[in-house]
């Protein structure tokens, strides 16, 4: 495997292949070796399921490109290019990590604006957008024309989870190099959480084989035991719910943490936030003319607050996402066993409860019950109360 | 000039949120103030534009004498320094001025939270003007209301006002007083009809409470009023979920006393009371199906469904499907 900015990439060969081939090509272009730019292309969109590390290949890539190390592979890791892309400082990478709902097409404006300078450290001026799905139609058409022609310097790099149109709009694909990475091995993940997190082998090879192809996923289980807890309540759900009125207590469980999770953000964040915005706008301050200053920071304060709630939100949708991935994950484990088949399962710490249900249950019940799992995150989607959606989830899964 | 026997008590408290019982309390005051001295006039102030300075000043006895009522608004937001300029007062009233203080009953400081306790130890005079929320004191209020205007009425005619008057007080005495005047006195229900036509509050409760019951025409006809009247499709939405969750909840829990399962549920006695009503004729079967319905009507009040007013009509008739499902 490629050493440097490349060991981020877990069980993406191809990809790695791909990124250097063209990295290396850039750097030739760069450095006036070449004048013939058809190695190097100005727009990526990297898809893959989620915890594949789409934003980690954006950013091994984007580093690879500022990286001024004479070796034979950019992207060596140890430059002040590498290093300062991989932290986040570096000044032509610009990274677009939405905390809210959406992406608005007046962020995407100012980045387009943005994106045509020249870059200052003479390399490649790179934009990340980390998650193009969350891109607005508006936005997505505002950044329609730089990604088609950006200048010549300049090199988007857009992640989603899919190419389907429901992800990313059929314009902006068309208008990016696709490069698809894959779900990494359990082994994969296995070795990656041991030798880069330290972490005991036994309780990686449980956590990658209990992840999904999630890294991230896999690391958090791994290390925190509130996230173990957690996904053993979930999925206690499907054999747990005996009678009619457990349905309302389990639906409680996860709303309730749900709610934990978004709470603990706001807490630690919001007041924090407020007070420095009221600061930078001149709150506090004595003296003659601080209180014209102050003037018209409560229009500021309350976009402020407007883009808390929508993070708050999202960490809340992101955690029932969450559980609700897991339960998906036991119906479809269910359903393999019922149907006897070798296929790796999910949740395979779980397998005495998929065997129980698989014969428990008819395999068009536990489909009813897999589905109405599935609608439930179609409607968080649409909005509609956490509490209202699961619990109909619920209903559904203890009738089946 | 001779002097009534009637001496205006000096230091009035009201409390409470309900604007016309405060504009009455303070009418009152004035009135009694005149009675002891025709020229006494009011003076209202803000406690927010008011110093100790000139509260000393509004509260001093003028040079001849003559009475005044003073009424400081919103004491809920007094400072420290004004609480204790009252409180002082309070102790060593003057003649011939009646200080009526406004409050709340909130009250986001100390000082102004703990004013009306003060007051009240000081022997002010205390008027309640609570916000009235429940039906039954609504109900009384109106027919108050008529009797003081010198009528008489019945209760069907009390209902059908409130019905299409709509819960906000002002309106209910100025409709009361002008029924009276209209009717020489006999409120029926058939007069009321005759004046006022229509129904002016429709909540997303009396339209769940009625699809519950598997009330559909009923449901139906309260729904067309309240998209009529502008009720938000999302709170009419959310009040049947609501509805579905708390009798599926209750059923779920079988028989039992209703004041330990509203201990159990965290719900309120009435509410579990009203809920054991309802249960009646529900089967699980049809709550499971109720359940979806209304997870259904809420992502479609939302932007899923072409039409929200459509998408309403279609949940309640479906409820009312689930409600016969055994």
């Amino acid at each position: 495997m490629t050493g440097g900015v490349w060991s981020q990439l877990v069980g993406q060969e191809h990809a790695v292949e791909v990124l250097v081939a063209a990295a290396t090509a850039g750097k030739a272009l760069v450095e006036g070796r070449t004048s013939d730019a058809s190695g190097m292309t100005h727009a990526w969109l990297f898809t893959g399921p989620p915890g594949s590390g789409r934003s980690t290949a954006a950013s091994a890539f984007a580093a690879a490109l500022q990286c001024v190390d004479g070796g034979p592979i950019p992207g060596c890791g140890e430059c002040h290019g590498c290093r300062t892309t991989l932290s986040g400082t570096h000044a032509d990478v610009r990274v677009v990590v939405p905390e809210g709902l959406s992406i608005s097409v007046a962020e995407m404006r100012a980045l387009v604006q943005t994106s045509a300078r020249r870059p200052t450290g003479g390399r490649w001026q790179v934009v990340i957008i980390a998650d193009a799905d969350r891109l607005t139609e508006g936005a997505a058409n505002a950044l329609l024309k730089a990604v088609e022609e950006p200048p010549e310097r300049t090199v988007f790099l857009l992640c989603a989870p899919s190419d389907h149109p429901d992800d990313v709009s059929v314009t902006i694909r068309s208008r990016c190099r696709p490069m698809a990475l894959r779900t990494p091995a359990a082994p994969a993940i296995a070795e990656v959480l041991v030798l880069r997190d330290g972490i005991e082998p036994e309780m990686a090879r449980w956590a990658a084989s209990v992840c999904g192809g999630h890294i991230g996923r896999a690391r958090r289980l791994a290390r925190d035991e509130a996230a173990r807890d957690r996904r053993a309540a979930v999925l206690r759900i499907p054999l747990g719910v005996r009678r009619f009125s457990d349905v309302f207590a389990a639906a409680d469980e996860l709303v309730k943490a749900a709610e934990r999770d978004a709470s603990e953000v706001s807490k630690t964040r919001d007041d924090a936030e407020k007070e420095a915005l009221r600061t930078a706008l001149g709150a506090g301050g004595t003296g003659k003319g601080t209180a014209a200053a102050t003037r018209g920071a409560k229009g500021a304060e309350r976009e402020l607050e407007r883009r808390q709630k929508s993070r708050a939100t999202r960490t809340q949708r992101d955690a029932l996402d969450l559980a609700l991935v897991d339960l998906a994950g036991f119906y479809r484990d269910v359903l393999i066993t019922a149907s006897g088949s070798e296929a790796a399962l999910n949740h395979p710490d779980h397998a005495r409860q998929s065997t129980t249900a698989a014969t428990a249950w008819t395999p068009e019940s536990t489909l009813t019950r897999l589905e109405a799992v599935l609608a439930c995150r179609e409607a968080l989607e649409l909005n509609v109360k956490p509490r209202i959606a699961v619990e109909a989830m619920i209903t559904a899964l203890y009738r089946g | 000039m001779t002097t009534p026997a009637v001496t205006p008590p000096p230091l009035q408290l009201v409390i409470g949120e309900e604007e016309l019982l405060i504009e009455r309390a303070v009418r009152t005051a004035l009135d009694t103030a005149r009675l002891a001295d025709p020229t006494a006039d009011l003076v209202r102030v803000g406690v927010a534009d008011l110093t100790p300075g000139e509260l000393a000043e509004l509260v001093s006895p003028s040079l001849f004498a003559e009475g005044r009522v003073v009424a400081i608004e919103g004491a809920q937001d007094a400072g420290q320094e004004i609480a204790d300029a009252i409180l002082g007062y309070s102790k060593a009233a003057a003649d011939g001025v009646t200080l009526v203080v406004l409050h709340n009953g909130g009250g986001r400081t100390k000082a102004g939270k703990g004013l009306p306790a003060a007051l009240r130890k000081a022997g002010a005079v205390v008027t309640e003007c609570d916000k009235i929320t429940k039906m039954s004191d609504r109900e009384a209020f109106v027919r108050n209301e008529i009797r003081r205007a010198g009528g008489k009425t019945d209760s069907g005619a009390v209902t059908a006002l409130i019905d299409s008057v709509g819960s906000d007080l002002r309106e209910l005495a100025a409709a009361a007083a002008q029924l009276v005047a209209d009717t020489d006195g006999q409120v029926n229900e058939e007069a009321v009809r005759r004046y006022h036509r229509g129904r002016a509050d429709v909540t997303g409760f009396a339209v769940a409470e009625k699809a519950i019951t598997g009330d559909v025409t009923g449901a139906l006809e309260t729904l067309r009023w309240a998209m009529q009247l502008g009720v938000p499709h999302v709170l009419v939405a959310d009040a049947l979920a609501d509805a579905v969750r708390t009798v599926a909840r209750v059923a779920g829990m079988g028989r039992a006393n209703p004041n330990s399962l509203a201990a159990e549920l965290g719900m309120p006695p009435w509410k579990v009371r009203k809920a054991i009503g309802q249960s009646r004729g529900w089967q699980p079967a049809g709550l499971a199906a109720a359940m979806q319905v209304v997870a259904q009507v809420n992502a479609d009040v939302k932007g899923a469904a072409a039409h929200p007013d459509y998408a309403l009509e279609h949940a309640v008739l479906k409820l009312a499907a689930a409600h016969d499902l055994h």
